[in-house]
């Protein structure tokens, strides 16, 4: 009817008011104050100016690290590559690509992905002889840089250094963390020289235009402070050492298993003989339990506390709680066995380190819980997609079957061959029989006669002891991943979540994203115990404030504000499809499932089937995708959410699909597509 | 919709009267009306007069007025369809030729003349007015933080309200946040039911959910209502359906709709049979691929086999712009037809008809495997994106 106003008798200036936007003040009407502003805006010449900081602050330390490893060739210093530098046709990339894959089950993340590619292209992508080549190298290397590399770490920051104090201490850990942390204090010098296509953006994308407002005075004040925040970032390495050198490991630890495979019970009578509960709660729980004639759930309280959990006698979300080993503070995430619950489960995954195993040995249990549609294979399956690599099979309730060795021989032959077809090597894989109940083969070695007739191994806490903690990215640009949000104590509220990669600071300012919201950290805590920095790998809750409660929630992710993560609806990502009921087309909608993050999404295209162990293409544009393949497929999120790919962020580069209740696919971000 | 005269001629050119009674009939009549058709409806327009004295006067003249159609416009939620285009029947008030735009309105009559009828849209306006009482069925599908009201009539799914709070979770000594987030999400929940839901109409709602949050929230709400003593929700408590779904989001009323539970109740809307057919073909491209086709080259190939036998076809394919374009999709439907096969128009605004349509919109059970359609793709999808 627009056309129809009637324009005579109306008072323009209504309708100056809704039109006249682009001209108008935004300030004027929230009336913020300048300092406000400058939190929420962003502008491209202050990013330049600390960009030229930062770059400058990294000059020099370009040079005093190449002093330090002038062993290695520029290439090899770089830490990712870009494929498509290397001008390979699509069948060798795809050579290519499952060549690493194989090299990276084999050893790991040890070797930086380029001095990969490296070797498998100078052995023609022969898998076996670049895996020599490789673990050669790798035998050779530490012994060059190690002497030379302490310096740099104590020059970056004398100041602070000289904490440490037990000399053999620091050598010792400098070690572990060889290359890619060196590479990776100068990564954001290395993007802007060698302009290849990186997932951190110099300047933000969404620039406000709006830059003569700010008051000069506040950009002053902004890149002073800048370049104090840098210089932690810059010595994050330093840091790391310095407050964790002399601390016992975090490791995270989740706790997986069919529904009623006992994984509460077990971990709350582990935490019990740990000594981590009262003898008071534990009675307590007992009377209460037994009240309602459940006795048999009075461990598994200590870790399912909601009334609906207790009543109900399983566990709907993750639990958490710690304990110390000889040489590791471990933190357990009790995830729920219920298949309605495996969003939660994963979830806890997604944040965790290694994973226990727990299977119920009981004749029948374990067989319904194994079979197809039992949560077993899906969880061993899940862990393995989120990155999990060591595992620990607790072969629970062998007590119900009289300790016997067939029994745990029959079981543990079941799952040796399906973990290896899940992709777990038999070394990273330990068995254990125990039980949860009467706590036989937990933390002390067993005592039952029956047991011991056949068993000598470890006992439980001694597989978890000898775990070994994956590396930190600690020097990485900052990603935190939410998994909760909730009030806090005191002002602002907390999110909660675990640090992917880089360092954060009490004070910080942090980019809450995909809202790309300014915040700044009020306060850390770490498992409860409130501190002023946090590393990579830690599980933190974080006290915010600048932004609304209302405007964040679980599956945002906290990104450092310079080199911020990736934004988009739309990315690429190399899958594996699982057991299908229905093979996949196009438009097939499926759940997405990245870090704690759910949301609905499509696959729009179908790009490439590939050839599952050599990674060959097989067919461009295939129709459907059925049980078992890999392929190359493009996927459209309803909201936009924040990914990585999957080679500069390992952790934000995963992502599950799922459809109505079972897992369809795990993938690898390949390549985020602008929208 | 109330069909009150139809008027074709030999040549399929002619004029159609129809009265839509609810707003589900507008969507017919979206799916009816197409550029270039001339509709005459009554409105209302503001007309100017200019007295000889130059002083002018405006009032609302409620006029009838025939349009060409130049551009339509359907609002899913309200359920409005605006027909914008130039008059071009002569009228005491407006010009010939002056703009103007046509809200359809409930029970009032509309004349759509089309220079042709073919088989899809006289098909169309049988089945609107067919009288057979329609089951409208409300649901929530939910899961903890998440929940989207929909309702269910035989031809569209309308998400009348998305709740999303986010809920803390359980955490050592802050259990209570956890459950009162949880209380405040199904406080939402509840709310938004009774808003929406109208009980007069709606013969069943289904709450589903994964878990137990639906046993949860149903107890929740049959509390409150003890509580703040709701008539409503405590007469129509039997109307409740609790069932298992697997998430919260929309595309999982998908399952919803295949329980058998659900079925028994509903199993006149079209909903439920859309997602049955969608699901068979699935089925089919899992088991017997060489029977199962999607994309308009194949069918089209297919179908000159005489090899279809089950079409499903979205009906945006039949609102496109281009007359050209829905001249050959009605022509592939007829020609299905004649040769014994089946014809399912699916409609866009289900969740499997959203899904066909991402499935470039068209797809076929087949009655005899064509594996040379598998092989000669490589060229064939290359128009779709």
């Amino acid at each position: 009817m627009a056309r129809h106003r009637d324009f005579r008798n109306r008072t323009f200036s209504d309708d100056y008011d809704d039109d006249d936007v682009y001209g108008h003040s935004v300030e004027e009407d929230s009336c913020m104050s300048p300092s406000d502003a400058a939190q929420w805006i962003y502008d491209r010449s202050r990013n330049q100016q600390i960009q030229f900081l930062q770059n400058h602050n990294n000059i020099q330390e370009e040079t005093e690290e190449d002093l330090a490893d002038t062993s290695f060739s520029s290439q090899e210093r770089r830490e990712s590559i870009d494929l498509r530098s290397l001008n390979l046709d699509e069948e060798d990339e795809a050579k290519l690509m499952s060549c690493l894959d194989e090299l990276r089950n084999v050893i790991g993340e040890a070797v930086a992905d380029n001095i990969l590619i490296q070797t498998v292209i100078k052995h023609n992508f022969d898998f076996s002889k670049s895996l020599d080549d490789i673990l050669n190298r790798k035998t050779k290397e530490p012994e060059v840089p190690k002497p030379e590399l302490v310096k740099p770490v104590v020059l970056i920051d004398p100041v602070k250094a000289p904490v440490i104090t037990t000399v053999e201490n620091t050598p010792k850990v400098v070690a572990t963390n060889l290359e890619p942390k060196t590479v990776g204090v100068v990564k954001g010098f290395k993007v802007g020289q060698d302009g290849s296509s990186s997932s951190q953006p110099q300047t933000p994308r969404d620039q406000s235009p709006c830059t003569e407002r700010l008051s000069k005075t506040e950009q002053v004040d902004e890149i002073k402070s800048t370049p104090k925040v840098k210089e932690n970032k810059v010595d994050a390495n330093a840091l790391y050492v310095n407050e964790r050198g002399s601390d016992k490991d975090h490791l995270y630890i989740v706790v997986i298993g069919h529904v009623d495979a006992g994984k509460s019970t077990l971990m709350g009578r582990l935490l019990c003989e740990m000594g981590e509960v009262s003898q008071k709660t534990l009675h307590k729980y007992e009377q209460e339990s037994k009240k309602i004639g459940k006795q048999s759930f009075m461990y598994a309280w200590v870790l399912d506390e909601t009334g609906e959990e207790r009543v109900r006698g399983i566990t709907m979300d993750v639990g958490r709680a710690q304990f110390e080993t000889k040489t590791k503070r471990v933190i357990i995430l009790d995830a729920p066995g219920h298949a309605d619950f495996i969003p939660n489960m994963i979830t806890g995954a997604g944040q965790a380190d290694v994973a226990l195993l727990v299977v119920d040995a009981t004749r029948g249990e374990f067989e319904s819980g194994f079979d197809l549609g039992g949560q077993t294979r899906e969880h061993a399956l899940l862990v393995r997609s989120l990155g999990v690599s060591q595992l620990a099979v607790a072969v629970n309730k062998l007590d119900t079957s009289n300790w016997s060795q067939e029994r745990f021989n029959e079981i543990t032959k079941k799952l040796k061959t399906f973990l290896k077809q899940a992709g777990f090597k038999d070394s990273d894989v330990t068995y254990v029989p125990c039980s949860g109940l009467t706590g036989e083969n937990l933390v002390k070695s067993p005592t039952e006669a029956e047991l011991l007739k056949w068993y000598n191994g470890p006992c439980l806490l001694d597989v978890i002891d000898k775990f070994n903690v994956p590396e930190r990215p600690v020097s990485k640009p900052l990603r935190l991943s939410i998994n909760d949000v909730y009030k806090g104590t005191g002002s602002g509220f907390c999110v909660a979540g675990r640090i992917e990669n880089g360092v954060i600071n009490k004070g910080d300012k942090v980019l809450v994203c995909p809202t790309k919201e300014m915040a700044e950290v009020r306060n850390i805590s770490i498992n409860e115990m409130p501190s002023n920095v946090a590393f990579a790998g830690d599980q933190v809750s974080v006290t915010l404030t600048g932004v609304d409660m209302q405007n964040v929630s679980v599956g945002y992710v906290l990104s450092d504000p310079i080199q911020q993560v990736p934004v988009t609806t739309r990315f690429e990502a190399r899958i594996v499809v699982f057991n299908v009921k229905v093979p996949i087309t196009k438009g097939f909608p499926v759940l997405i499932h990245h870090q704690s993050l759910v949301e609905s999404a499509n696959i729009v295209k179908l790009k490439a089937l590939l050839n599952k162990s050599t990674g060959e293409l097989v067919k461009k544009k295939p129709r459907c995708l059925g049980n078992n393949c890999v392929a190359v497929v493009e996927v459209e999120v309803c909201r936009p959410i924040c990914v990585e790919r999957y080679k500069d962020v390992k952790e934000l580069g995963r992502v599950m699909l799922r459809v109505a209740g079972t897992t369809i696919a795990a993938g690898l971000v390949t390549d985020i597509v602008n929208t | 919709m109330k069909l009150v005269f139809k008027s074709i001629e030999r040549d399929g050119c002619g004029s159609i009267g129809l009265i839509p009674e609810e707003s589900e009939d507008m969507w017919h009549a979206y799916n009816l009306v197409a550029v270039g058709d001339a509709v005459t409806a009554s409105t209302v327009r503001k007309v100017q007069t200019e007295s000889s004295t130059g002083s002018s006067t405006s009032n609302r003249v409620r006029t009838t007025l025939t349009i060409t159609v130049e551009t339509i416009d359907f609002d899913t939620q309200a359920c409005v369809l605006r027909l914008k285009g130039r008059n071009i029947v002569e009228n005491q008030y407006v010009k010939m030729g002056a703009y103007h735009t046509l809200d359809l309105e409930l029970n009032r009559k509309f004349t759509l003349q089309k220079p042709l009828w073919d088989s899809v849209a006289l098909e169309r306006v049988e089945m609107a007015c067919d009288p057979a009482a329609n089951a409208d069925v409300a649901a929530v599908v939910m899961q903890e933080g998440l929940a989207h009201v929909c309702l269910i009539t035989p031809s569209m799914t309308l998400v009348r309200s998305k709740i999303d709070i986010t809920i803390p979770r359980k955490r050592k000594g802050f259990v209570q946040q956890h459950e009162k987030g949880l209380n405040k999400f199904y406080d939402a929940v509840m709310q938004a039911i009774l808003r929406h839901v109208d009980f007069n109409i709606v013969k069943c709602v289904i709450v589903a959910s994964p878990g137990f949050v639906k046993d949860q929230f149903f107890e929740y709400m049959m509390q409150q209502a003890v509580k703040t003593d709701n008539k409503l929700l405590i007469d129509n408590k039997s109307r409740f359906l609790l069932v298992k779904a697997s998430s919260g989001f929309k595309h999982s009323l998908k399952e919803v709709l295949q329980e058998p539970a659900v079925m028994a109740k509903i199993s006149d809307t079209k909903a439920a049979s859309e997602v049955k057919l969608l699901e068979n073909f699935y089925t089919m491209l899992q088991l017997e691929p060489a029977k199962a086709f999607y994309g308009k080259k194949h069918i089209e190939r297919a179908n000159e086999a005489l090899a279809i036998e089950i079409l499903m076809i979205s009906d945006k394919l039949f609102r496109c712009q281009d007359i050209q374009q829905r001249k050959e999709y009605v022509a592939l439907v007829d020609s299905v037809r004649e040769n014994g096969g089946e014809v399912k128009i699916f409609s866009s605004m289900h969740v499997s008809g959203e899904q066909l349509d991402q499935l470039t919109g068209i797809a076929a059970v087949l009655r005899f495997p064509m594996p040379e359609l598998e092989d000669s793709d490589a060229e064939g999808d290359s128009d779709s994106d």
